[in-house]
Order: structure tokens, then C-alpha cells, then sequence
């Protein structure tokens, strides 16, 4: 299977294009095709990921004695070899003439490997329970096959980045599944809000997009292929210079916070709430935007010798990450919708992912991305569940919410598990990722972002207990008769609530589990990264603050203590409170700045400039020809014209006759003043040269 | 098939065309169905012969001239009737034949007023061996002929059938592009003066490779040619002819324009400018590059400002351009390929965009943005193809336009050995920087003819969706639009090796 793996994606590209073709015409109208084409895209991808557990533990057996010899080698210089290079596990390569161009060729393929495999398994799976879940969600939509074809499509487009063997091919899933984001956001787009969320998306993600294109550039000539294990390779053995190395990570991480909603180009991911919930959960918050994650760790070697991880206290990789956790955690505090707290708290998560990539916590970093896309995807189709069922399509907690524990308790209970996991409550999946990632940052020395992460746990496990509270906890305050979802959408949510309590366990370091990062850590062409071992004061830390960012919530909440009102009081409570509820000003500047003035003064300066100024001179010279024409005709072509151009002047004259035809003549004159100054100036240039 | 391969197949590939327009010129004037079956018939013959080249063609050995004929015809000026086709000409050529099919099907039964098919597709038929033939001719002077060809047809197309400003616009497109054509013919005039023996041979002096010539008069001769291809292409800031013509121009007329005369700048550009005059392509090639990137930015900045969607897709079509002779300015292998690429794609959907904003056009009697909207919800097939369009004409990887842009940007990092580096590398951060932009315009554009819903003066009138001869003219478009995009090597196998052939001839001329 792993060398088969390309029908992973083409399964769901087929139907794709079956969907388009005769998706109306079907009983379900689609559906069936997209959720059977992906029901066997996961089950391939099971197959994948036992076929590598099994490959991965094949080696590491045949060399136990030398790997625990090798622990705690921690030789950085490749060469001494540490465990590395005993279980060495290559990723299983397959591919193709793609295009070529200066006689070299360049192949499309795939690269399967622990890490793909791991994304294999989660996009495939959160996209069954997502074409699942939508079947009874989206029933009725006016352009409902239209959803799964797209569904579809994005799912194959995804994959396709996720298998790609080079960065081009990576770079064309990446756009695809941006177009998909695209469409998807603007699925009501008769409604104009939801178009410009779209178009808003699309172009944000397009700035860093810029970036990602050039790092690509850079690091094809850096190491002269698009080849991502050449390039990591030579970035690894320090084939390729520094300096080019700290360009390519620069622009590179451009395209991630693009596309993983980094500050300061995060503003995009909030609007996209504007698209259907079940599109939020599996692009917005699963699997599209930790495409920016998973280059990062797809090309770990380039940013972790680029950024110079191996050593350092602080870097522009860990610092965007740490004020996205802030950043975004703030903003969930003060919004409404409970789609837009999801959809910060998805920035603020995967802001932990990037740092926890620029702190050296590469398994961390992506263990959090896999237990991440579990209990998110789970969080935001509870909350589709709410309003599906229990609030009469509104997302409005403060409107239309409340005390619906009672009236649908298989999504109150899923939704709590999710939110528990999320704020890293020990035994849920969030715990152990979060952990590993915060420990991490304390033993490699990033201290500062140790304590960013902590204050990221608090306010986390804050803002997610006062959703909990707005949406199911006092009086129900919507105007519908809330009642409990239908299977089709409570059984994806229970699938999704079991791994985010399970999830974790893969890599629970305090139960001396360490399978995922013995899956999923390439072992071939990256670094030799050091992993924590268990802390018990450290992750008793960690709980400790989230346990208190629930109580103090609680308190604020359920128990209606604290400063209620205080943002009527005091005039910088305000102030703060406004600044937030502006989301810090930044859509502003985007929109009527940047993009204002663009769209308004400097392109219309550039018109100006080209209707008058070049324009200008052009009608210049025509009006002035024409007088030298008139001239011409009337002082010189009245007497004498040398030989030269009356030779010319007859076959322009049959021109001529031609268009006076339809015109006055005036293009004959200039013709044969254009021609006569030809002939005189081809004269000149042969004397000239001789 | 001994006589298709020694010149007779090529030859009925360029003149095919006018053989028909005599037929047609031949039919009475009221037998409309007549006159357009000989010239769909006509056009279609002509692709035949044109994929009976893309089938007897010798894919090992792109780089040389194939299906050559070089007879004598001018003997007083040594000119020849020398032509042939290599892996550069022949998608080129294809591309021609394909966009003209599609002209006549999508014309057949809305002729733009003064109606007249007769005249329309005479000149439709006219135009198509002007192209055909520049692409394989082989002599300056056979070559200057079939470029001037196409401005006739194009003058009268845009004069008669166009919009209200047409007068100017007609003869704007005429003088600005003649205006070039004379400099240029100056400059083949030189070439033969000034070489030994003298000769007009396109191959004879591309293996010259400019020896002989001091260097100033070679940058003299080149700017000439410059001038010549540059407005063609356009480049900024020669380009002010092209908004007003294709604003002007009936449907078809934009769509040839666009597809294929651009095309005939850039293919100067390769065939001639730069084989023959390595050296002086060498000095100005940071020039041509800095315009190609202002094209890029300025283009793309004049798109925003614009409420006449046509105008829009005009002006993108100078913002590509600009990706087309970055290429060409790196002198690379890979900038050429990808330039040539870049003409293809964008012959295929910036074409396919003239389609559709002729066909908007055609259901509201407008093209002001701030007027239409909603055309998903009165015709969704129409808006859904327009989206598709927009998307590849922004660049999206899958599709055709992205091999032309990508790798264009890509080259600009490591221009010719002795082209400045850094400032290349600056066009390079612009030009990526110009890939936001064309997704701001495009996408804006089409959030508001497609997306929202119809404005009230539209509410209640019928607009039909994409209708028979619309989806037949389209569909092979849209298809290579696809084709290219997800299999990039259908092209760049092609042009591969003519490429490395003129970059390598480059890279000689200029190292020894």
C-alpha cells in the first residue's frame, strides 16, 4: 500500500469529477459518491499506517541493542551516527516525469513516511466524519451536490500536498486547497459578507503566499531540486549555506503564517466562520490551515538550521508562534459567535504548533497537530450541532443559547470532552500534546516561550469554560424547539469525542509511551533533536493552570463573581475591551489601508497616469505626425518627391486605397510618412555603418 | 506522406486560410449558411493539417527546424521562401489554428452589427494565414510580411464591426503597431546590409549569432527589433494601444488578438531578436526585464481601476505579458520554456476571458461592473466557466497559467551568467508580488459579475446559460486550459529542446 499510496488521493479526485458529472442525477445527489470515495481513502490509509508501524517496528527490532546504545548519543554533527542512523526508516518514494525544462527533469510523486502517514490517517478520517456528518447538516442546501463535489476535491487536494514528494507539487496542493477554502466559504455567496470573507481568505493567504513561492526558489537553487528529501538532506549535512538557509526559512514561514492563520495574516480565519460549519471544522480548523504546520515540520531540517533552533533562546519561527497563542487567545474572549471563539482558538493552537516547531519540539509540535485536528473538528461540529438543532441556525451564544445540556446531551457531553481537551486536562488528548511541547520549550532553554505557553493554557481553558457556560449552562434564551441531532451527525461527533480522550495515549510520556514519536519522526535527513523526559512538576504546572483558568471562569460565570460591568466603569477596562472587540485594529488597516488605498488611489493614479501621461504623449505624436503629414502633402507631395518615395509611395497607396475604404485617408498619409522615414533612415544607417 | 513532410503540409497549414477566403469571397453575399460552412470547413482543415504536423513531428528532435520547404522567391533581394517549424513554432501554431475553430464556431449565428459574415469571416480566414505564417517563416522578409498581414484584417475587424469609439481605436492598433513593424523592417534592412554574404535566412544568421557586427550597431539593430515585438506584445509602456482595442473590438477580434497577435511580440522575441543578436540581447536584457516588471505591477494596479470588465481583461493581459518577458529577459533555458509556456496559457485563457465577457455582454448590453452581478444565480454553467477562468488566469497551480508564471518568477533568481543577479532577483520579489495583485483583480472582478444577486434593472430578464455553439467553441479550451495545467511535460517536452537550443546559442555568442 505505502507504494500505492497515490490512490489515496485519486480516490477522492474521481469522485470529484463523477460528483460534477452526474452527482445530481443520483439518489442522494452526490453524497454517497464523496462519502464512499472517501470511506476508502481512509480505510487505504489504515492500511498505510500499519504497513509503516509495521516497517517502523520491523527495523527498530532488528536493532534494539544499538539503539539503546545510541540513546542520549545526542550528536549533532551527523556523523557520530546516535540512533539515528541505526533504525534508519527511509520514506517510500514513487514518481514520475512531470515537467521538465533546460533538459532536467522533475517528477511528481509521492514520499510516504511516518509523518505522512499520520496525516494521511487524520485528513481522511475528519473528512468520512465530515461528508458523514453533512449529509444530514447540509440536507436541503440549495447547492448540495455541488458541497460534496467540492468536499471532495478539497479532500483530494489536501492529500495531495500531504504525499508530495517535491515542493512544487506541494506548492499546487496548497493552492488547490486554498481554492477549495475559496469556494467553500463562499458557498451562500448571494449573500455579500460571505463572498468577501471569501475573497478575503483567499487573497491574505495569497501575501504569504508570495513567501512560500520564493522560499521554494531559493531553495531550489540552494540545493538545485525540488526534491523535499534532497533538500533536506543537504540542509541537514550543511551543504547549503547559511545565509540562503535563513532566506528560505524567512520566506517559507511567510507561506505558513499565511496559511496557518499566524499573526499578523490570522485575520482571514475568523471571516471564513462565514462558510458552512462542517467546511470550518474540516478545513478551517483540522486539515487546511496546519498545511502551514505541516510544511514546517515537513521541511524541518531547512528551518531548524535556518533559524539556528539547535541552541538558541529566541527566534522569529517561536515568536510569531507565542504572540499568536496570546493574540488569539484574547480575541475568544470577547466574541459572541461561537464559531469565531472556536475559530481564534483554532489560531491560538496552531500558533502553539509553530512554536512548539521553533523551539525544537518537532514531535511535540505535530503530535499537537494530530490530537488538535481531533477534538477541533469535534469542538466545531458540536457547535454545527448546536445551531443545527438547538438555536435555529444561529451561532449567536449570548442570543440564542443556553441551557441546552438538557435538550441534547450527546452533543453537550461530546462538546465537553473536546473542551476539556483543549484545555489540556489530564487524561484528554490535549494534556499530553500541550505538555510535551511546554516541556520541550523548558529544556531546550526557551524559557520565555515556557511561560507564553503557560499563560496560552490558562486563558484557554478560560475563554472555552465561558463558552461552555453561554451555550449550554443557564436559561435557554434562543426561540426554537432545541431537541437532540440526528445520528448522521451525533455519531461523528462520538467517533470524534473517543479520540480526543484516546489520542493522547499514543504518546503519553509519563506511561514511558513514546509511539508516536517512534512512528511518525523521521529518522532519515533530519536533525538530531533531543525529547524531554517526563517532568512531573512540569506537567503538574501545566494542569495546575488550566485547571485554574477553568475556576477562575467558573467563578466569573457560574458563580458570578468578579468584575462584572467593569467595562462600563472604567474607562481603560474599556478601552481594552474595545481594542479587543476590534480585533486590534489590524482588519482596519488591511482593509481600508492597505487595500483601500490600492484598490482606490494608487490604482486609480496608475489609470490617471496611463490615460493621460502615456496616452497622452501617444495622441501627441499622432496629432503631431498629422500635422507634419499635412505639411507634407501639401508644401513637398504638391511639388517634387525624389524617386525613393514614390517607389514606396505606390504600394502604400494601394494600402491606403484600402482603408480609405472606411477612413478619411489619414492613415495612408502616415503610412507613407512612416515608410519614406524608413527607407530615408535605412539609408543613412548603411552609410552610416560603412 | 512523403510530400506532407517536405514543406507541402506546412505550407498547407499557412495557406489554407486564404484559399478559403477566396471561396468565401466567391459566395454570394446572401448564402450566409454557405459562407460559414466553407469557412468552418476551411478552419477545420486547417487543424487537420496542423495535427498531422503535431502527429509526424519528431518529438527527439524539437530543436531542429522540421517539415522545412526553401525555395527561391525574391532572388533580387536573396529573399526566400524558407519555412519550417520547431518545438517553439509548433504549439504556437496550434494554438493559432485551435483559437480560430473556436472564433468561427462561437461567431456562427451572432455576428457582431454590420452583421456581414462574409466580410467578418474573410477576415477571420485572412488573419489566421498571417499568423500561421509568421509562426513558420524562416526569412526576415517572409516573416515581416506575414506580421503585417494580420494588421489589416484586425484594422477592419475592430473598424467595422467594433464598438462605438472603433474609429480611434482602429486606427490607434493600425499606426502604433505599424510605427514598430517600420523600425523593425529598419532593422532586418541592417541585418541584411550589414552581414556577409547577406541574407534574410532567420537560421543562416541566428548560427551568425551577430558576428561581425560592433557592438553598438547590434544594440542599434536590436532596438529596432525591440520596438518592433515590444509593441506587439505589449510592453509597458508601449501598450496604451491594446485597452483601447480590445475595449473596442468585436468578441472574436479580441480573442485572436489576445490569444495569437500578442503571441507573434514574444515569438519575435525568441525566434529573431535573441538568436540573432545574442550580444546586444545581452545589454539590453535588464532593460527589458525592468519594463516587464513594471507591466507586471502597473498592469495589474491599472486592472483595479477598472469599471468596463473587457478594459480589465485588457489590462491583464499586460500584467501577463510582463511574466513572458521576464522570462525572455533571463536568457535561461528556463526562462524561455517558461515564457513560451506563459504564451500558450495565456493565448488559452485570456482568450477564453474575451469569450466570456463577450458573451456577458452579449445577455446584459453591458460590461460595467457596477451594473452586473449575480450571474450564478441567472446562469450558473456561464458563471461557474468564468471562475474557472479567473482562477487560471491568477495563476493557480492544476492549471495552464501557473507553468507560465511560476517558473518565470523562478528564473528570474539565476539569470544568464553576467546578467546582473541582484537586480534580477528584485524583479523576481516584484513580479511574486504582482501574483497578489492579479488574484485581487480577478477575484474582485469576479466576486461582482458572479457572486450576489442580480441587480434590480436585471431581475426579470432572461438570460440563457452557456448555450451549443458557446460550449462547442469552449470545450476544447477549457480542456487544455486542464491538460496543460495537470500535465505541464504535454508542452514543456516540446519546447524543450528548441529552447535549450536558442539559450544555448545565447550562452555561446555571448561567453566566446
Amino acid at each position: 500500500m505505502l507504494r500505492n499510496a497515490w490512490l489515496i488521493p485519486l480516490l477522492p479526485a474521481l469522485s470529484f469529477v463523477a460528483i460534477l458529472l452526474v452527482g445530481k442525477r443520483l439518489p442522494r445527489r452526490g453524497a454517497e459518491l464523496g462519502v464512499g470515495a472517501v470511506g476508502a481513502s481512509f480505510v487505504l490509509a489504515c492500511v498505510a499506517a500499519w504497513q509503516w508501524i509495521d516497517r517502523v517496528e520491523g527495523a527498530t527490532g532488528k536493532s534494539e541493542g544499538l539503539r539503546a546504545f545510541g540513546k542520549g548519543v545526542l550528536g549533532g554533527e551527523g556523523g557520530e551516527g546516535g540512533e539515528h542512523a541505526e533504525v534508519a526508516v527511509a520514506p517510500v518514494t514513487r514518481g514520475f516525469t512531470w515537467w521538465q525544462n533546460g533538459n532536467v527533469e522533475f517528477n511528481v510523486g509521492i514520499a510516504i513516511d511516518g509523518l505522512t502517514v499520520m496525516m494521511l490517517f487524520v485528513v481522511t478520517l475528519v473528512s468520512f466524519l465530515v461528508h458523514v456528518y453533512s449529509t444530514s447538516y447540509m440536507e436541503g442546501d440549495r447547492r448540495f451536490t455541488h458541497f460534496y463535489a467540492l468536499l471532495s476535491l478539497f479532500t483530494a487536494s489536501m492529500l495531495l500536498l500531504v504525499v508530495a514528494d517535491n515542493t512544487i507539487q506541494l506548492l499546487v496542493g496548497w493552492e488547490l486547497v486554498g481554492l477549495c477554502s475559496f469556494v467553500l466559504i463562499g458557498h451562500w455567496w448571494e449573500e455579500k459578507p460571505n463572498a468577501d470573507a471569501a475573497v478575503k481568505a483567499f487573497l491574505t493567504t495569497r501575501v504569504g503566499d508570495v513567501g512560500l513561492m520564493i522560499g521554494i526558489i531559493v531553495l531550489f537553487f540552494a540545493a538545485g531540486t525540488f526534491d523535499i528529501q534532497a533538500i533536506n538532506a543537504q540542509a541537514v549535512e550543511g551543504e547549503i549555506g547559511h545565509t540562503l538557509l535563513v532566506v528560505a526559512s524567512a520566506c517559507l514561514l511567510g507561506g505558513i503564517i499565511g496559511k496557518s492563520g499566524q499573526f499578523p495574516l490570522h485575520t482571514w480565519l475568523p471571516d471564513a466562520m462565514a462558510g458552512p460549519t462542517p467546511v470550518s471544522a474540516l478545513i478551517h480548523a483540522a486539515t487546511m490551515v496546519v498545511a502551514g504546520v505541516y510544511l514546517g515540520a515537513r521541511l524541518y531540517p531547512v528551518f531548524f538550521e535556518g533559524f539556528s533552533i539547535d541552541g538558541g533562546t529566541i527566534n522569529v519561527m517561536a515568536l510569531i508562534g507565542g504572540t499568536t497563542i496570546i493574540i488569539g487567545a484574547a480575541l475568544a474572549f470577547v466574541q459572541n459567535d461561537i464559531k469565531k471563539v472556536l475559530a481564534y482558538s483554532t489560531i491560538s493552537q496552531l500558533g502553539y504548533m509553530v512554536m512548539g516547531l521553533g523551539v525544537g519540539a518537532w514531535v511535540a509540535a505535530v503530535f499537537h497537530l494530530f490530537t488538535h485536528a481531533f477534538f477541533k473538528a469535534l469542538l466545531f461540529l458540536g457547535a454545527g450541532s448546536v445551531s443545527h438543532s438547538g438555536s435555529h441556525h444561529s451561532f449567536d451564544m449570548k442570543a440564542d443559547m443556553g441551557g441546552l445540556r438538557k435538550f441534547m446531551p450527546v452533543t453537550f457531553w461530546t462538546f465537553m470532552i473536546g473542551s476539556l481537551a483543549l484545555a489540556g486536562i489530564i487524561p484528554f488528548a490535549g494534556f499530553w500534546s500541550k505538555d510535551e511541547i511546554l516541556a520541550t520549550a523548558g529544556q531546550n532553554e526557551f524559557t520565555f516561550f515556557l511561560v507564553v505557553g503557560l499563560v496560552g493554557a490558562f486563558m484557554t481553558a478560560a475563554y472555552m469554560t465561558r463558552c461552555v457556560y453561554l451555550t449550554f449552562f443557564g436559561e435557554y434564551r434562543g426561540h426554537g424547539e432545541p431537541h437532540e441531532s440526528p445520528r448522521a451527525i451525533t455519531v461523528p461527533l462520538i467517533v470524534l469525542a473517543g479520540f480526543s480522550v484516546l489520542a493522547g495515549l499514543v504518546n503519553a510520556s509519563a506511561l514511558e509511551i513514546e509511539k508516536f514519536k517512534e512512528w511518525v519522526e523521521p529518522t532519515v535527513a533530519f536533525p538530531a533533536l533531543e525529547h524531554p523526559e517526563f517532568e512531573l512538576a512540569g506537567a503538574a504546572l501545566a494542569l495546575a493552570v488550566a485547571l485554574l483558568g477553568i475556576l477562575v471562569s467558573y467563578a466569573y460565570w457560574f458563580r458570578n463573581l468578579g468584575p462584572h460591568g467593569i467595562t462600563a466603569r472604567n474607562p481603560l477596562a474599556r478601552a481594552g475591551y474595545t481594542f479587543l472587540e476590534n480585533k486590534y485594529y489590524l482588519d482596519a488597516l488591511y482593509e481600508n489601508v492597505i487595500v483601500g488605498s490600492i484598490k482606490g488611489a494608487i490604482a486609480r493614479a496608475s489609470y490617471w497616469t496611463n490615460q493621460r501621461v502615456i496616452d497622452g504623449a501617444v495622441n501627441g505624436v499622432a496629432t503631431g505626425a498629422a500635422q507634419v503629414g499635412r505639411f507634407a502633402y501639401d508644401v513637398l507631395d504638391q511639388k517634387a518627391v525624389d524617386g525613393a518615395v514614390n517607389g514606396l509611395a505606390v504600394s502604400t497607396g494601394q494600402t491606403g486605397g484600402l482603408l480609405r475604404y472606411v477612413q478619411s485617408g489619414r492613415v495612408q498619409r502616415y503610412a507613407l510618412m512612416l515608410f519614406a522615414s524608413v527607407a530615408l533612415l535605412s539609408l543613412a544607417l548603411f552609410v552610416f555603418s560603412n | 506522406m512523403d510530400w506532407f513532410d517536405s514543406g507541402w503540409g506546412l505550407t498547407l497549414a499557412i495557406f489554407l486560410p486564404v484559399a478559403g477566403m477566396v471561396v468565401v469571397l466567391a459566395i454570394p453575399k446572401a448564402q450566409e449558411q454557405a459562407i460559414k460552412i466553407v469557412a468552418l470547413l476551411t478552419t477545420l482543415a486547417t487543424l487537420a493539417a496542423g495535427v498531422g504536423l503535431l502527429v509526424r513531428f519528431d518529438y527527439d528532435d524539437t530543436g531542429d527546424l522540421q517539415f522545412e520547404a526553401n525555395k527561391s522567391w525574391i532572388d533580387v533581394i536573396q529573399s526566400r521562401y524558407h519555412i519550417g517549424i520547431d518545438g517553439i513554432a509548433l504549439p504556437l501554431l496550434l494554438l493559432s489554428m485551435v483559437v480560430t475553430v473556436a472564433c468561427v464556431i462561437y461567431s456562427w449565428d451572432h455576428f457582431p452589427a454590420p452583421h456581414n459574415p462574409k466580410g467578418f469571416l474573410a477576415l477571420t480566414l485572412l488573419l489566421e494565414t498571417g499568423m500561421n505564417g509568421t509562426f513558420a517563416a524562416q526569412d526576415l522578409i517572409l516573416f515581416f510580411i506575414f506580421f503585417e498581414l494580420v494588421l489589416l484584417p484586425m484594422f477592419f475587424m475592430i473598424g467595422v464591426w467594433g464598438g462605438p469609439n472603433r474609429v480611434y481605436a482602429s486606427i490607434k492598433f493600425f499606426l502604433f503597431t505599424l510605427f514598430g513593424s517600420a523600425l523593425m523592417l529598419l532593422s532586418f534592412l541592417a541585418l541584411f546590409f550589414l552581414t556577409e554574404p547577406h541574407t534574410f535566412d532567420i537560421p543562416t544568421l541566428a548560427e551568425a549569432a551577430g558576428e561581425g557586427l560592433v557592438g553598438s550597431t547590434q544594440n542599434l539593430i536590436f532596438l529596432g527589433l525591440f520596438l518592433g515585438f515590444a509593441i506587439k506584445v505589449p510592453m509597458f509602456p508601449f501598450h496604451t494601444w491594446l485597452p483601447d482595442a480590445h475595449t473596442e473590438a468585436p468578441t472574436v477580434g479580441s480573442v485572436i488578438l489576445a490569444a495569437v497577435l500578442l503571441k507573434l511580440g514574444t515569438y519575435g522575441f525568441v525566434r529573431i531578436a535573441l538568436p540573432v543578436l545574442p550580444q546586444a540581447a545581452e545589454d539590453w536584457a535588464p532593460w527589458i526585464g525592468l519594463l516587464a516588471v513594471i507591466g507586471i505591477i502597473y498592469g495589474a494596479l491599472c486592472c483595479l481601476a477598472q469599471r468596463d470588465m473587457k478594459r480589465l481583461i485588457a489590462f491583464s493581459s499586460v500584467a501577463h505579458m510582463g511574466f513572458v518577458m521576464l522570462g525572455i529577459a533571463t536568457l535561461t533555458d528556463f526562462g524561455i520554456n517558461a515564457a513560451v509556456f506563459g504564451m500558450v496559457a495565456h493565448g488559452l485563457i485570456t482568450g477564453m476571458l474575451f469569450f466570456l465577457a463577450g458573451s456577458v455582454q452579449e445577455r446584459y448590453n453591458t460590461r460595467e461592473l457596477s451594473r452586473l452581478g449575480g450571474l450564478l444565480v441567472q446562469a450558473p454553467r456561464l458563471g461557474w466557466i468564468l471562475g474557472f477562468c479567473a482562477m487560471a488566469s491568477l495563476g493557480l497551480p492544476g492549471l495552464a497559467g501557473f507553468w507560465g508564471e511560476f517558473p518565470a518568477i523562478l528564473s528570474a533568481y539565476e539569470p544568464l551568467e553576467g546578467l546582473p543577479v541582484e537586480t534580477f532577483r528584485t524583479f523576481m520579489v516584484f513580479a511574486a508580488i504582482g501574483t497578489v495583485l492579479a488574484a485581487g483583480y480577478l477575484l474582485w472582478m469576479f466576486q461582482r459579475v458572479a457572486f450576489g444577486e442580480p441587480k434590480p434593472e436585471f431581475e426579470s430578464a432572461h438570460i440563457h446559460d452557456v448555450h451549443a455553439p458557446e460550449w462547442i467553441a469552449w470545450t476544447p479550451l477549457l480542456l487544455l486550459i486542464v491538460a496543460l495545467g495537470v500535465y505541464p511535460n504535454l508542452l514543456f517536452k516540446i519546447t524543450d529542446g528548441a529552447v535549450t537550443g536558442v539559450a544555448d546559442g545565447v550562452a555561446k555568442a555571448i561567453g566566446g
